[in-house]
């Protein structure tokens, strides 16, 4: 007999409610979360934000922190991986904080992200050429060149900056710098 | 006028009763402003800062007011740390207010430094560092308004040396403005006639109340609800003393070493109506097996402490004496006649017992003959182990706050100085502290401090000349290897210990002995009375759920170790 049969009816309602696995195939729901925090820009604010996550064992994959239209404020985009069920909680403690004003998932949102990568690669005459058509199709910037090695400027989704540094890896990447993702809900939702 | 005079003057237009607290270099000039402006407040020197905490916790539960502790910078600021991590645990407003040194020293690994506020993060409500003298006021004032509201909790305000000294004019804000702080304090109405239709509907229905019923005052209207609809009650630990446990409709404490037959109701019901308790894991056990038929009402004003353990059917986020005062003219009297009749035969199944025919002197009879003496009137306060179980199942508690413990963190060395923390508080009131003898030990220098003010304290402390609790996992579950738990050869003589710190001390080591300690050590008025109770060893707390299993395995009497094999 497997657990799932000795259940009462209310003991699977509430692995449900919890996105909790019921039978022995199913797994707990875990996906990558985008969080925006609004904050106050004070001392330790940021702290006790990133100890919540790391108190509970969560990897910050990228935090990315800066002013609002207003200074006293500042807005913090956390991308992290982990159950449903616990970012949820973690979300609510997040709200429980003092310092904190607002908190979102974004990724239960249509939204929009952004990261900017700088990425320097060496070049030879005869891949110049080459490496700048590749650079023109995905929409990035030269912001600094010498005899040997150029440092490119890219914004756009996290999957094009990837996208572009597999590019880039035969080149021979000397430095990668990224910023980690900035998120914004859509302000609009078109054909809903 | 000086950053200091400024601090003592803001904590006077807080109201501040009492302040406990150990000078030193960083916060010499506070104590230099106390000895010439005199301010209102009476300080209490302790002598050590970890029992200055407790003693402030002791005070804010016996009270409900927030407790104020003053300390130095580096060490006396990490010896405040296990008092604040136990508040933070078990929702105690507290403010700790801790030297720093000067700001332009801050992380030179100056003499007495630490990162007190960095120490601190994970375990305060928040925290403060004061980096100018015109922000002073109005962090006290910020800190003792979240330290007391929404879900209370400790409040740390990190003053550096320099910020003291300077000069600046005073003045006491009326208003605390902090944007990010937000807590429910009403819940909302549909959820309250939500909760009353799934009460109306319930065949099986139990309370479950926690320390928030306490903290919130909303005991009386508990007591009132559960008597007019006829649903039996059980509490959590901190929850002891929210409901009269003299009622027939009291199952006592569940959990753990809870009642069989309050762990039984709980296994059996069809509603929990959890009140102010978070399902922590000593009260569920094995999580998934906890209450399987129930569904849940969850009153809590803390919104992260909703569904985090077990899923919540109807959740009302707001302050507890706000919802059940809207929730009792809501509900009926309910069917739970064949209910109650249940809960009845359960209770004479298998009811708390111990052993007593052999003539040994055991920790139960010691607690049964206080509490015949104190009349569930006292204010009971105790450590962690078992005597703390003990006292949990034995003393039958009967009002809110007459009950304080160390819950959630499980500090030993929290009882003698909380229970001084509560007869500062409560002068009017008997106070017993109730600890074994590993416990005791580790805050027994506040003694001469309690009797330096004349508390007449009664102290309890149940000598078995083991760490008992660690004793009985050892006997049960690691096949009674007693691996530095016997304290025989290490333990004082606790007569003369308190005679040495100017207290009364008394011994009994025989059942026939006890009502006659107790007698002497209630006939002294003008200082602690301690009483030492040499209890057999081989005492365990039963009923017992083992950590991680279901409740439904529970052992509810001494097995052989054969069981076990």
């Amino acid at each position: 007999m497997s657990e799932h049969d000795t259940l009462t009816p209310q003991q699977i309602l509430r692995k449900k409610a919890q996105g909790e696995p019921i039978g022995p195939g199913e797994k707990a729901h875990s996906h990558r979360h985008i969080i925006a925090v609004l904050l106050e820009n004070s001392i330790g604010a940021l702290n006790r934000v990133i100890n919540l996550f790391s108190a509970r064992g969560f990897n910050l994959e990228s935090v990315t922190v800066g002013e609002t239209d207003e200074t006293s404020v500042s807005r913090m985009t956390i991308v992290t991986t982990g159950e449903d069920r616990i970012i949820a909680q973690v979300s609510r403690q997040l709200n429980r904080l003092v310092d904190v004003l607002e908190v979102e998932d974004l990724t239960s949102e249509e939204y929009v992200e952004r990261e900017l990568c700088l990425l320097k690669v060496s070049y030879t005459s005869d891949n110049r050429v080459e490496l700048l058509d590749t650079l023109k199709i995905f929409n990035g910037k030269v912001v600094d060149i010498t005899t040997d090695t150029m440092t490119f400027e890219l914004a756009g989704p996290t999957k094009k900056i990837n996208a572009f540094i597999g590019m880039m890896n035969r080149y021979g990447i000397e430095e990668i710098a990224r910023s980690g993702r900035v998120a914004m809900k859509r302000a609009l939702l078109f054909g809903d | 006028m000086s950053g200091a005079e400024i601090f003592l003057r803001s904590l006077d237009a807080e109201g501040v009763e009492v302040v406990f607290g150990h000078p030193g270099g960083a916060v010499i000039k506070i104590y230099d402003e106390m000895a010439r402006i005199k301010p209102n407040f009476k300080h209490v020197l302790v002598r050590h800062e970890q029992g200055g905490a407790h003693a402030a916790e002791g005070y804010a539960k016996a009270t409900g007011k927030v407790g104020t502790v003053l300390v130095t910078s580096g060490p006396g600021a990490t010896n405040t740390v296990t008092g604040i991590a136990d508040a933070y645990m078990d929702s105690v407003p507290i403010v700790v207010f801790t030297g720093q040194v000067p700001t332009q020293l801050i992380g030179n690994d100056a003499f007495q430094e630490c990162d007190t506020i960095g120490i601190t993060r994970s375990i305060t409500k928040h925290s403060y560092l004061v980096r100018d003298v015109r922000d002073l006021a109005s962090a006290v004032k910020k800190a003792y308004h979240i330290a007391r509201t929404g879900r209370p909790g400790p409040v740390v305000v990190d003053l550096p040396k320099d910020v003291l000294l300077a000069e600046t004019e005073f003045e006491y804000p009326k208003e605390v403005n902090l944007r990010g702080y937000r807590f429910k304090d009403k819940g909302d109405e549909a959820k309250i006639q939500r909760a009353a239709a799934m009460i109306a509907e319930a065949e099986k229905p139990l309370f479950y109340v926690g320390g928030g019923a306490v903290n919130s005052n909303g005991a009386d209207v508990l007591t009132r609800i559960a008597r007019k609809a006829r649903i039996p009650v059980t509490t959590t630990l901190h929850g002891l003393g929210a409901f009269p446990e003299n009622d027939e409709l009291s199952v006592g404490m569940l959990g753990m070493h809870g009642t069989w037959y309050a762990n039984m109701a709980v296994q059996n019901a069809d509603l929990l109506i959890a009140v102010g308790a978070r399902f922590d894991d000593r009260v569920t056990g094995k999580l998934e097996s906890w209450a399987p038929h129930a569904k849940i009402i969850h009153i809590d004003i803390d919104p992260s402490s909703i569904s985090k353990n077990v899923y919540v059917d109807c959740a009302i986020v707001g302050d507890v004496l706000d919802a059940l005062t809207r929730l009792e003219p809501l509900v009926e009297p309910c069917n739970t006649g064949e209910w109650l009749e249940q809960v009845q035969a359960w209770k004479e199944e298998c009811p708390l017992m111990y052993d007593h025919e052999d003539g040994r002197l055991r920790a139960q009879y010691v607690l049964e003959r206080l509490r015949r003496h104190t009349k569930g009137e006292a204010i009971v306060v105790t450590d962690v182990g078992q005597h703390q179980m003990w006292a949990a199942q034995y003393f039958q508690f009967l009002h809110a706050r007459t009950h304080i413990t160390s819950g959630g963190l499980g500090t030993m060395g929290f009882c003698f100085p909380a229970a001084m923390g509560a007869a500062f508080g409560m002068p009017d009131k008997t106070v017993v502290s109730v600890s074994g003898d590993g416990g005791f030990i580790m805050n027994a220098q506040e003694l001469c401090v309690a009797a330096a003010h004349g508390l007449p304290i009664k102290v309890v402390i149940i000598n078995n000349n083991f760490l008992g609790m660690v004793r009985q996992w050892q006997e049960l579950f690691h096949e009674e290897r007693f691996s530095h738990t016997d304290l025989s050869d290490t333990n004082p003589d606790f007569v003369k210990l308190a005679e040495a710190h100017h207290c009364v001390g008394l011994r009994a080591e025989t059942p026939d002995q006890v009502d006659e300690v107790i007698r002497k050590a209630w006939a002294v008025t003008d200082r602690p009375a301690v009483m030492e109770f040499r209890v057999i060893k081989e005492e365990m707390v039963f009923p017992m759920v083992p950590a991680g299993a279901s409740t439904n395995e529970m052992i509810t009497k001494r097995l052989t170790p054969d069981a076990f094999v």
